[in-house]
């Protein structure tokens, strides 16, 4: 009785599946034979952005582009390209939006400034704050 | 007539905020025995039952499923479990803000009733600002987002039955967020109080201190549970990701965390006076913010923002008149007040300085990196700012901030020398360099996991140093809360840096009987089967661990599909033993007949959320060691004034 309702419920549930029936790319799923390569592929799938998501990298992504993209990243480097070789192939590509990880540009400087000018602040606090006593 | 008596209750209340706010006022124009200040302390207690009344109208008119009412229609249903219905009350846009205002009010009428320590104009400052602050978002609630409207003709079935949602900790996530928030308010209408009638004393530092530590422990809570529901649901492993809702609710803990240290100098020392106020300030500021950034829809797009801006520009509204004016009067009044006590680098205060600049240091990041991105947005240039910015900028302070912690307790107030810590210092530092070794030489650890294992273990070890040499059962409940605390703060940091760094993955397609192995861990695919739900129907993958060779554990991973709305999610499968998680999930088939599996191993990540939790039990000791502490002066002050009354009669 419960094997017959879940098989009508399957039928039910057809359209969600028939919507999936193109296969994901072959590496969207499977990691890489060597382990370096893998563990390079992995830490550069956590700083990519999946495009069809709300703030999901495409190293935790159910989404079909992300499977694209992981694939695209494994076979890139499994063909011997480096991490930061793809990524400029894929911001090429997408744009900035693409990479979590902001290069120092016309468009990104304050990033990298504000930091610094918080370190300089900091000092200075603790500078006028202790410095009559020794 | 149930949603019209709440809505009656809700203008009442607004009227009252009104009346508050004009009481306070007067007190400060006229002297506080003016006619009108002495309705401020009962129009805020009326207005706190109001409000209650309206909120307690609203999960009635949820608990019979009204559907005449749009917000019930819109988000409720009449199959829904009684306890799904009330929590539906709360968990959309203009439900939550009522149960936002309804704290709120709460809080003021319990301050309003029982908080005499402080002089009464001070009082009537801090009321009056609290009754300002209500009346923004009552204004918000009656103008653009009233709960209770009624449809011209009742639905015939509400629309919300997404069993996704029907979760008891989405349910208890945001209200505990909020709690936070308002504690936040409350702390900001001491501050405003105190700045106003320039008395910014150690009685203003203790009667703030319960309600900065009361919304410490909700947010520190909040985040903890969020962040453990992201990493079990969404079948990926991850449980942070600088997303700017999780930015929202960690900016005013990191401000409520520097607030709270700095509050309790000021009531121990009298020292810190002007940073307490301004970080009263930051902390209701980055509260409203992050209501701001989850309310709006800005963070769906800039754009989309734009095309629906009614709420969303109310919000920004309220956001630029509350922040705008409280950095307004701190920059006006800041210079009046002196900053009180002072003292060298080498004392409890020195390294509580430090700590809140590192702290506010790692806010700005934080603040910098969320909206940064949504300001380039608007000029079309559309950046991405995540974990490989957030983790290594914010560690460029995290890790000083962590030093100073581990030595800190351990000073004298005001003056200490080094010298008298040394053996302490060098024990911490012992450990540090042998752990540094141990992770960095002989397993070859990436640097930022490295310094965050090496320092985990340190703290560990340091932050129960404040013990040394005391007799346990005369140690305060207090210090116990600090020490519990900043342990819990070391143990969430190693189960992080223990997940970075020591993590296993593993992917594989696998044929019903197969095996693969994950860490130690061995796993076997035996079967999998579909298995049917209320509305889904899933296919369950039976697996069979077992942890290096030991007894085979039967795990049942599912990849569910929900028809009504029809869409995928993957139940994963956690199984926990004390040095870590194996993880799994099961993904769609491929056509050769196997199934994609992904599995982790994961050593110490339930240190994570156990450290969590442990921080905000020790916020829970402090604040019932101040509490009582409070409590036994009062009555002991009282016991004095009596006894003095005697004393006189007599004589």
């Amino acid at each position: 009785m419960k094997g017959l309702f879940a098989l009508i419920a399957m039928m039910i549930a057809l359209p969600v599946a028939a919507q999936q029936s193109v296969p994901p790319a072959p590496y969207a799923y499977r990691q890489l034979e060597d382990p370096v390569l893998e563990a390079e592929a992995q830490e550069l799938m956590e700083t990519l952005r999946c495009l069809k998501c709300q703030s999901q990298s495409i190293a935790d992504s159910d989404a079909a582009m992300a499977g694209d993209m992981r694939h695209q990243v494994r076979i890139r480097i499994a063909s011997g390209e480096s991490p930061e070789e793809v990524r400029s192939w894929l911001v090429e590509r997408y744009g900035d939006y693409v990479s979590y990880e902001p290069v120092l540009s016309t468009r990104t400087w304050p990033l990298f400034a504000v930091p610094v000018i918080l370190v300089l602040v900091a000092g200075m606090l603790f500078w006028r704050r202790f410095r009559r006593r020794g | 007539m149930i949603a019209e008596i709440g809505l009656a209750a809700l203008w009442l209340a607004a009227a009252l905020a009104v009346l508050q706010l004009a009481g306070g006022l007067a007190a400060l124009r006229a002297g506080e025995n003016s006619d009108i200040a002495a309705l401020t302390r009962p129009a805020a207690v009326l207005q706190g039952g109001l409000v209650a009344i309206a909120f307690a109208m609203l999960l009635w008119v949820f608990a019979i499923t009204d559907l005449s009412v749009k917000l019930v229609a819109m988000n409720s249903h009449t199959a829904k479990p009684l306890i799904f219905k009330l929590s539906g009350a709360w968990g959309n846009h203009e439900g939550s803000m009522l149960l936002w205002v309804t704290v709120m009010a709460l809080a003021g009428a319990l301050i309003a009733g029982i908080e005499r320590r402080l002089p009464e104009k001070t009082m009537q400052a801090t009321l009056a600002a609290q009754g300002f602050v209500a009346l923004g978002f009552y204004a918000f609630l009656l103008l653009s987002s009233n709960p209770f409207e009624r449809l011209p003709e009742p639905a015939l079935e509400g629309l919300g039955l997404n069993p996704l949602l029907q979760d008891i900790g989405l349910a208890l996530h945001p209200p505990t967020l909020y709690f936070g928030y308002v504690g936040l308010s409350v702390a900001f209408s001491f501050a405003v109080g105190a700045l106003v009638t320039r008395n910014v004393t150690p009685d203003f530092a203790r009667a703030m201190r319960p309600w900065i530590l009361g919304a410490w422990v909700f947010l520190t809570l909040g985040i903890t549970a969020g962040s453990y529901w992201a990493y079990y649901e969404l079948g990926w492993g991850g449980y942070w990701f600088w997303d700017p809702v999780e930015n929202a609710s960690l900016m005013p803990w990191l401000a409520a965390t520097a607030l709270l240290h700095s509050a309790s100098v000021l009531a121990s020392r009298d020292a810190l006076r002007v940073w307490t106020i301004m970080l009263g300030v930051v902390a209701f500021s980055m509260s409203m913010l992050g209501t701001f950034l989850v309310r709006s829809g800005i963070l769906t797009s800039v754009h989309a923002f734009a095309v629906d801006p009614e709420r969303g520009s109310f919000i920004l509204f309220l956001l630029a008149l509350y922040i705008g004016g409280a950095l307004l009067l701190f920059a006006l009044r800041a210079g009046t007040i002196s900053e009180g006590e002072r003292f060298s680098i080498a004392s409890r205060e020195g390294a509580l300085v430090v700590n809140n600049v590192m702290l506010s240091a790692i806010l700005a990041v934080v603040l910098l990196g969320t909206l940064y991105p949504l300001l380039t947005e608007a000029f079309d240039v559309r950046v991405s700012v995540g974990p490989p910015y957030f983790n290594p900028v914010s560690a460029v302070f995290v890790f000083p901030m962590l030093a100073v912690m581990a030595v800190g307790p351990l000073l004298r107030w005001r003056r200490d020398s080094w010298s008298r810590v040394s053996k302490e210092m060098a024990l911490t530092v012992a450990l540090l360099l042998v752990a540094l070794v141990i992770f960095g030489v002989v397993s070859q650890v990436a640097l930022l996991p490295l310094l965050g294992l090496s320092f985990a273990i340190a703290l560990g070890v340091a932050s129960f140093l404040p013990l040394r040499g005391r007799s346990l059962r005369r140690v305060p409940i207090a210090v116990w809360g600090m020490v519990i605390a900043h342990f819990g703060l070391a143990v969430a940091l190693l189960g992080m840096a223990s997940e970075s760094a020591f993590s296993t993955e593993r992917l594989a397609a696998l044929a019903e009987g197969e095996r693969t192995s994950v860490g130690p861990w061995a796993v076997e695919l035996q079967a999998v089967e579909p298995v049917a739900g209320p509305n889904w129907t899933a296919m369950a993958a039976r697996m069979e661990v077992s942890y290096d060779g030991g007894k085979p554990i039967e795990i049942e991973p599912q990849s569910r599909n929900f028809w009504a709305p029809a869409q995928q999610t993957t139940e994963s499968v956690l199984v926990t033993r004390w040095n870590g998680q194996l993880y799994a999930v099961v993904g769609s088939s491929s056509n050769d007949g196997r199934w994609q599996v992904r599995l982790w191993w994961k050593p110490l990540v339930t240190l994570i959320w156990y450290g969590g939790l442990l921080v905000a039990l020790g916020g829970i000791l402090a604040l019932i060691g101040r509490v009582r502490t409070d409590l036994k002066r009062r009555t002991a002050a009282r016991k004095g004034a009596a006894r003095r009354l005697e004393m006189e009669k007599i004589s």
